[in-house]
């Protein structure tokens, strides 16, 4: 993994990323005439959730256009990120309160990513400065959570981490420094998982090119990531017509349990 | 086979939870029980999150006391007017138990509530049952006739004002006593995804002072409507139900259930209670070692 140790970063995250995503959008990526051009893609747009939905490998591939035809004589890099619908979070830290474990501490994030996946060809530390990957949200360490509620750097680190930490074990955020393959300076692919338990939703894959430092491209994508079929209407139902729902799981169980019981009387 | 559940969003293994329902259905079939103490614990070690293992685990337990409930009517062994109260109380506590619960999750304590519940109650009755087979099994080894406990209600519930007569119970008691244990029960349909019959039956028994010819009908009968209001305010309030996961449970269950009657009945009664004793204290065991022991996770996260 990669691991940018700073101080101040924490604070430092709460206006710089909006602030300087801001700034980037006004500039624009260096529009350089000698820069090249990414041309990205996804093997799928849309991932269908039904019954037999275990998860799914993304492919993420594309090409590097360079202007005069040319590879560029320097390394380049790439480095894909995958990131899932934010929802508004409650962490909750359980500590041993009188022998037992409780919940006994908690922050909200108001903005925590359900599913973050960051993929590149080497480990983002060694091509990107700490302060260029937190501006374009790049890796673990740099997800904009949006936090409130904490009464210290100290604490907010450890929920940072222990959120991260959670997720990460549950495959829902992934860092690999070894995803992203490049042939020949120019053709690229990065292979992520999306496991089973991935919240549904509106997903944006952004590749970005990194040469000696910066950033010099950025082009992204869209994935949707939805329930099909039963799973959609199942899932709908309950969310949206609770007492028809109830009702219908209601008659069901009635309907097994007398069932069962007939035909097992008549034997 | 991997199954998506659609409402608990995660897929799980299907045979495991098939082998679930049959297990927790040979239980009930062979104790008289419904098994949701045993279907939500174990729902919840397979990593199905806490909300959704009880309340599909209660619709479940619907399906599992229909078929006893039926068999009870039939011969008369339900006392319809009991029910009727000890219904009117469960429904009261299902809906005290809906507000304890998004209370309970809004300040972060629903599970430690319900691990520290489940130690309790399943810690007591099955200490409780334990001593009672064990003498009870002694008692038949030395040849001795069992003590027969004269039958009579506790003097808290002659204190309670407003006598009404149960016929089929044969009681003269005041129907609030009913109504307080029918809500009890209720709740704990609400938060524990348990029918609530290993508390009842011996309560009926023992506080009300209830025929014992009537206790188990009345008692499934009480299950069978509580169950049926906890999943409809689970489905409109919580929307856990997840009508995948009842159904693989159901059909396990019921299957389990006719195969733990058969056996039942070629079994010593003294015996099987011990059984059902000794599982369910393992099960309280194995809650209790979960709060005490340092957990997998520090860190759980849950959505606004």
């Amino acid at each position: 993994m990669t691991k940018f140790v700073g101080t101040g970063r924490q604070a430092m995250r709460h206006w710089v990323g909006p602030l300087c995503l801001a700034l980037l959008m006004l500039a624009g990526v260096r529009a350089d005439a000698r820069n090249p051009v990414l041309v990205p893609d996804v093997s799928s747009r849309t991932i269908d959730i039904k019954y037999s939905f275990t998860g799914e490998t993304l492919l993420l591939f594309g090409a590097i256009i360079y202007p005069d035809g040319r590879l560029a004589d320097d390394r380049a890099d790439i480095v894909v990120v995958i990131q899932g619908p934010t929802e508004p979070i409650i962490l909750r830290e359980k500590r041993r309160i009188g022998g037992i474990w409780v919940n006994a501490d908690n922050i909200r994030f108001a903005s925590a990513p359900g599913y973050y996946a960051v993929a590149s060809s080497r480990p983002i530390a060694d091509m990107l400065n700490e302060r260029t990957a937190a501006v374009y949200e790049i890796g673990l360490d740099n997800l904009s959570l949006s936090p409130a509620g904490f009464t210290s750097d100290d604490q907010l680190g450890r929920f940072e981490r222990g959120l991260v930490d959670l997720k990460r074990r549950l495959g829902l955020y992934v860092a690999d420094a070894n995803a992203v393959e490049i042939t020949q300076g120019s053709l690229y692919r990065a292979r992520l998982n999306i496991p089973a338990r991935v919240p549904v939703g509106r997903y944006t894959a952004e590749t970005f090119l990194v040469r000696n430092g910066e950033v010099i491209a950025v082009a992204s994508r869209q994935i949707d990531i939805r329930k099909t079929g039963t799973d959609r209407f199942i899932a709908n139902a309950a969310q949206n017509h609770g007492l028809l729902y109830g009702l219908f799981a209601v008659f069901l169980s009635v309907g097994m349990g007398w069932a069962a019981a007939t035909l097992f009387a008549r034997r | 086979m991997e199954l998506y559940l659609p409402v608990a969003n995660m897929s799980v293994h299907i045979l495991w939870i098939l082998a679930l329902g049959t297990m927790v259905g040979l239980l009930s079939g062979m104790f008289g029980v419904g098994g949701g103490f045993l279907t939500t614990p174990l729902l919840i070690f397979s990593g199905i999150p806490p909300t959704v293992a009880a309340a599909s685990a209660a619709t479940q337990v619907t399906g599992a006391s229909v078929s006893g409930m039926m068999a009870y009517l039939r011969r008369g062994g339900v006392d319809l007017h009991m029910g009727a109260v000890l219904v009117a109380g469960g429904l009261i506590g299902s809906i005290l138990g809906a507000f304890a619960f998004r209370w309970l999750e809004s300040i972060g304590q629903i599970d430690t509530v319900i691990a520290l519940l489940y130690l309790l109650l399943l810690g007591s009755i099955g200490g409780l049952m334990l001593k009672e087979s064990l003498t009870t099994l002694n008692i038949l080894r030395s040849g001795a006739q069992p003590v027969t406990r004269k039958r009579r209600h506790h003097p808290l519930v002659t204190m309670l004002p407003l006598r009404w007569r149960f016929y089929r119970s044969g009681l003269y008691i005041s129907p609030i006593a009913p109504l307080i244990l029918g809500a009890i029960s209720g709740m704990m349909t609400m938060l524990l995804g348990v029918g609530g019959g290993f508390i009842m039956v011996p309560a009926m028994l023992y506080i009300l002072g209830m025929g014992a010819e009537v206790v188990v009908g009345t008692s499934l009968f009480q299950i069978f409507l509580t169950t049926i209001a906890t999943t409809l305010i689970h489905s409109v309030t919580t929307h856990a139900v997840d009508i995948v996961l009842a159904l693989l449970l159901l059909i396990g269950g019921v299957i389990g259930a006719q195969i733990g009657a058969r056996l039942a009945m070629r079994a010593n009664p003294a015996r099987l209670r011990l059984i059902l004793a000794i599982i369910v204290l393992l099960v309280a065991l194995r809650m209790g070692a979960g709060l005490t022991w340092r957990p997998d996770e520090i860190f759980t996260v849950q959505a606004l």
